[in-house]
């Protein structure tokens, strides 16, 4: 443990440890450009120099490790003119376009200039100009402000784990790109746009549409994937700017998914905005009051003859009313796995990412079932890809071979290779057993087979006797893919003896004669039958298109709510903005709904709401902490078929009514899966 | 002068054979054996009696470096020999390579077995095609005579010799941009720490040497420290080849004494100033990136690392320039401000954007288009570079031009006086 001095106080630190961290653990604020502590250190941008005695030039203090009686002067005249140096030097070839460039007011550069900028500038020569460069649809580039941190082909090659971007050329021509012009395959890129401490990469939505200072900035929680990333919504008026992580080392760290930020911009689009009722076979305008009345009497009528269907976007709040107003009809013909998903819900052990998705960093073997984590939870896939680079980690995969971040071993896509497994007779079983902390990651989509809750009860024997779940560890990882799956769960909001196909049947039958749709819009509404659709949601999607009445809902950005992750994680998302016209709090309607229908539910206020809800789980009275789950027997024994299991996501970027209504979604697919770019346009028959 | 039986690379010139069997009878690989079993520990020693300081520039005693590397490691250690020479006016390891390549090989066993490594990797400049073909030959005829390979030179120490060829950037000469490059990454400097006796190449325990030092260890160990020790100055001992260009009469390669005057040897290998001594104006000592001297300077100065340290310049890698009176010392340093310009790896902030600054500056003063306070803008910028930088390719790049104002400022003052003076007349 060295001891050092720094600016004459006294610091004991842990070996290894930088000058910069231990500076930063004093207080004592150095400023930096090209460090970053989730990345390597390159110490490229010299910013950080401090006199250390004894030395005769100043150190970078983010590269040098601390000994035993250094003396550090943060702050001495030799620091404070090498800084000045470096300063001058980053901005010669800066542009002075502050006015008109987005990073303007959250800029690295603005700030650490205002401390060691002169005045005037010295340098009277031409400044350097650097051709943009294309990085897909998410960033924008404006690469003469470009300072050569290379923060962003770190932030690609160590933690998005695709070597997309290089730096091309040496001296003052070195240019950061991708050199083949194509769009930056990561579901991770619009982070380069964060990492960048100045505004060479910027978002390419949100060029020139918002100052920082304009902007109403809350923090919530991201519904796009079933991670539960924390993020801070940027709002101007009625309207999301834009959306930015914010820092949970349990969960996302500081990054973000691609589509947890930017398809957003479907907020505006394909709005329900005020509630329609079908008259003569066409959707028409109603008031509330026509349809609150109309919505409570078809409930009515239906009474225990009455289902619901909860869709992927869907706070607990609404999900409770829901359930509450269902139970209070006396029908119990509840479903949230609204994707055909077909596990036990009735032990939260067997739907919870119980190794948590920090404890993915102990694990040293990991199992990934009928699953492509890097579209289903980007950000669990770069937690996997973190413990890879960092200590080394076997991964396996049983299903179609996922194009991950890091090396995988292909057993085989079937289920057969689990039951193997599950035997012991595979290779792999030995390899589970002789792990510290292995883990068995089931893709929700595992189960969305005929057979799903013996592929369920599989998957638990196959951890059970490879020692996935012991004293003290379970890795026992299920994987949602939606965010108000776990919520509606811990709600019971799903048939124990029962599935979506249940109640597919009972429409077909006639045996259902009202569905409520709070949301769902991944079902197959033709098999809906006869039965009288209310369609709650705020989305013209495919739900709505179905309904005989449309009662027009909020999006998670619009209303308090709060969602679980897949680890049984509760967490509050904040509203940020109003809903548009007309359109209204999902459990407010539900409320105004239990009046007419003969079911009034008990609660008026959120609070109220919020402390039913604390009764009905424990996990939403332990809020932003993981309530572990205690391991049970769930599934159903029985055979499995040998078929191949089937990735559920075929597109990342349009799995739900918000991301299929973004504009920047449909970009993302035109230019990096499609690979139709303005580049590739401009390509003549013989271009390469 | 230096006594003919006391030189070291008695091919220099490349009048005998490169092959075997000439460099057998030069004394070369003459029981290679005897001088490894003395052991590692004596090898060290006997490197650091001989008061060697590194021939690559920095002058850093080798004997002291040879002794960073671990004596137990798990990982292998390697030796690097840094064949890519590149700095303006040197030109001493391509003849070594050229005409002497198996001195370098038996150094390459010998230094390779007293730092416990099994492999040595000599990375030479792409430019020199046929000097690493002189290399390859020469490694293949030591592999076929089992001079290298298992128990190489019946010493019963494995080792082997890779040469790879470098692409032709003169940052590669850096010792951990070269390992960079040897590991087939962009060739920029790493940090340091770790020092790569520490974590070189591959992260593994490296030493990196200079041909000429790891060419003169066999002949050193040979004949005895205080042999060599007893030439040159104290802490400036034995031979160096220096590398004399410019306006001399006859441009040559000379191995010589450490410490022979300045004027002595351009004199007497070099034939002189072109001109006469008289019409010198300016002597580079030590390659492109050394200071400057004038001839007040030139007149007295001897040719060793602490004699030019103390006129403020270097011996570095002994390249000598001599410029006469016809020369526009101004137009010459802009010239080097743009090549280091352009060697520069861009990757720390001072040294590229800096080498350009300075470059776009030195090319106005070099017309007289510049004010005069800019001189003293160029110096402040001068410093803000050096010592900033992560290696020392960003001083490099300012001692040039701090070597010109030191020495000459009254010139380009006139210079700039001059433009004014017609701009305005004009």
């Amino acid at each position: 443990m060295p001891k050092l001095k720094i600016d004459n106080v006294e610091i004991e630190v842990e070996a290894g440890t930088s000058i910069l961290q231990a500076a930063e653990q004093l207080g004592v604020e150095v400023p930096r450009f090209c460090y970053h502590e989730r990345m390597s250190v390159p110490a490229n941008c010299r910013m950080c120099l401090v006199e250390l005695k004894g030395s005769p030039k100043p150190v970078a203090s983010c590269a040098m490790p601390c000994g035993d009686n250094m003396e550090v002067f943060t702050d001495s005249d030799l620091t404070r003119k090498a800084r000045k140096g470096v300063m001058e030097m980053l901005l010669i070839n800066h542009p002075l376009d502050c006015p008109i460039c987005d990073q303007g007011g959250e800029c690295d550069l603005q700030d650490q200039a205002l401390g060691y900028g002169f005045d005037r500038g010295r340098f009277a020569e031409n400044k350097r100009a650097v051709q943009d460069k294309y990085m897909g649809p998410l960033i924008k580039t404006i690469m003469t402000r470009c300072i050569h941190c290379t923060r962003c082909i770190r932030f690609c090659d160590e933690i998005a784990g695709v070597s997309a971007l290089g730096a091309m050329g040496r001296s003052e021509h070195m240019e950061i790109g991708t050199y083949i012009e194509a769009a930056i395959g990561s579901e991770l890129s619009g982070n380069l746009a964060d990492v960048c401490p100045v505004g060479a990469l910027t978002h390419k939505p949100y060029a020139y549409t918002a100052r920082p200072w304009e902007l109403r900035k809350t923090d919530s929680i991201d519904v796009m994937d079933a991670v539960g990333s924390n993020i801070r919504v940027d709002a101007r008026g009625a309207e999301v700017m834009r959306v930015l992580p914010r820092l949970n080392e349990d969960v996302n760290e500081e990054w973000l998914a691609d589509k947890s930020r930017w398809a957003v911009d479907g907020l505006t689009k394909r709005r329900l905005d005020r509630p329609f009722a079908r008259k003569d076979g066409k959707l028409q305008p109603v008031s509330w009051s026509d349809a609150v009345a109309l919505a409570g009497a078809k409930l009515k009528q239906a009474g225990a003859k009455s289902a619901a269907i909860v869709g992927d976007l869907v706070d607990a709040e609404s999900i409770l009313a829901l359930k509450d107003l269902m139970t209070g009809l006396g029908s119990s013909k509840l479903e949230c796995r609204q994707s055909g998903e077909k596990f036990d819900p009735s032990q939260r052990a067997g739907w919870l990412f119980n190794p948590t998705i920090a404890g993915l960093e102990q694990a040293d073997v990991v199992l990934i079932v009928g699953s492509n984590p890097r579209w289903e939870a980007p950000l669990i896939d770069a937690r996997l890809r973190k413990r890879e680079r960092a200590l080394g980690l076997k991964v396996a995969v049983i299903g179609p071979k996922p194009n991950l971040t890091y090396p995988v071993e292909h057993l085989g896509t079937g289920a057969d290779v689990l039951q193997a497994i599950a035997d012991g007779t595979h290779p792999f079983a030995q390899v589970l057993k002789s792990a510290q902390r292995p883990v068995l990651l089931l893709g929700s989509g595992a189960t969305e087979r005929d057979d799903g809750l013996a592929v369920h009860a599989l998957a638990r024997r196959a951890a059970e006797a490879n020692g996935v779940v012991k004293d003290g560890w379970n890795g026992f990882a299920f994987l949602h893919r939606a965010a108000a799956r776990v919520g509606a769960l811990e709600l019971g909001f799903a048939q124990r003896d029962g599935d979506l196909e249940t109640l597919y049947r009972g429409c077909e039958s006639g045996e259902i004669e009202l569905v409520y749709l709070l949301g769902a819009d991944e079902i197959d509404t033709s098999r809906l039958g006869r039965a009288f659709v209310i369609y709650q949601g705020h989305h013209g999607d495919v739900g709505a298109h179905r309904a005989d009445l449309i009662l027009a809902g909020a999006a998670w950005t619009e209303k308090h709510g709060t969602y679980v992750n897949t680890e049984g994680r509760a967490q509050l998302a904040r509203q940020a903005s109003f809903p548009p016209g007309e359109a209204r709090e999902d459990w407010k309607i539900l409320r105004a709904v239990s009046e007419p229908a003969g079911a009034t539910l008990p609660y008026d206020t959120l609070g109220a709401v919020r402390k039913r809800l604390s009764l009905q789980a424990a996990c939403f009275a332990n809020v932003d902490r993981v309530t572990p789950a205690s391991w049970a027997s769930f599934g159903r024994d029985g055979a499995v078929a040998a078929t191949p299991f089937v990735l559920p996501i075929d597109n990342y970027y349009m799995t739900d009514p918000v991301s299929r209504a973004s504009p920047t979604m449909a970009a993302c697919v035109r230019e990096i899966l499609e690979g139709d770019t303005e580049e590739a346009k401009k390509k003549t028959g013989t271009h390469g | 002068m230096l006594k003919d039986q006391d030189r070291i690379f008695t091919n220099l010139f490349g009048l005998e054979s490169f092959g075997l069997q000439a460099a057998r009878a030069r004394g070369d690989w003459d029981n290679t054996a005897a001088i490894i079993a003395k052991g590692r520990d004596a090898i060290i020693d006997e490197m650091k009696q001989s008061g060697m300081r590194g021939r690559g520039g920095a002058g850093f005693p080798t004997g002291l470096k040879w002794s960073f590397m671990p004596k137990q490691s798990e990982k292998p250690c390697y030796l690097v020999v840094n064949a890519d020479e590149g700095e303006p006016g040197t030109c001493k390891d391509r003849d070594i390579m050229r005409h002497d390549p198996h001195k370098l090989i038996e150094g390459c066993l010998i230094a390779g077995f007293a730092m416990g490594a099994h492999a040595a990797y000599i990375y030479v400049r792409g430019e020199f095609y046929d000097e690493g073909s002189s290399v390859q030959k020469a490694i293949d005829e030591a592999y076929e005579a089992g001079l290298l390979g298992k128990n190489a030179a019946g010493s019963g120490w494995d080792f082997d010799v890779y040469l790879h060829r470098g692409a032709g950037a003169y940052l590669c000469g850096e010792e951990t941009a070269l390992i960079e490059s040897l590991e087939g990454k962009k060739g920029q400097p790493r940090n340091k720490p770790p020092f790569p006796a520490m974590a070189g190449l591959y992260a593994c325990p490296t030493t990196v040497n200079n041909v000429e030092t790891i060419a003169a260890a066999p002949t050193i160990l040979r004949r005895g420290s205080a042999w060599f020790a007893g030439l040159g100055r104290p802490k400036n001992n034995g031979t160096k080849l220096f590398c004399i260009s410019g306006h001399v009469n006859n441009p040559c390669n000379v191995e010589e004494e450490m410490g022979i005057p300045l004027k002595e040897i351009i004199e007497k290998h070099a034939g002189g100033v072109r001109g006469g001594w008289d019409n010198l104006l300016a002597v580079i000592p030590g390659g492109s990136s050394t200071p400057m001297l004038p001839r007040e300077i030139c007149d007295t100065v001897l040719m060793d690392f602490d004699s030019l340290r103390d006129v403020k310049s270097g011996l570095g890698t002994a390249a000598i320039i001599v410029m006469d009176k016809s020369t526009d010392l101004v137009r010459a340093i802009a010239r080097l401000a743009r090549f280091y310009m352009h060697e520069s790896c861009g990757q720390c902030t001072p040294c590229r954007e800096g080498t350009g600054w300075m470059w776009r500056v030195m090319e106005r003063m070099a017309r007289g288009n510049a004010k005069i306070e800019e001189i003293d803008m160029l110096l402040d910028v001068t410093k803000e570079i050096e010592g900033h930088t992560i290696c020392a390719h960003g001083d490099a790049s300012t001692w040039p031009i701090q070597g010109l104002f030191r020495h000459f400022r009254p010139t380009v003052e006139q210079r700039l006086r001059d433009y004014t003076a017609l701009t305005k007349a004009a």
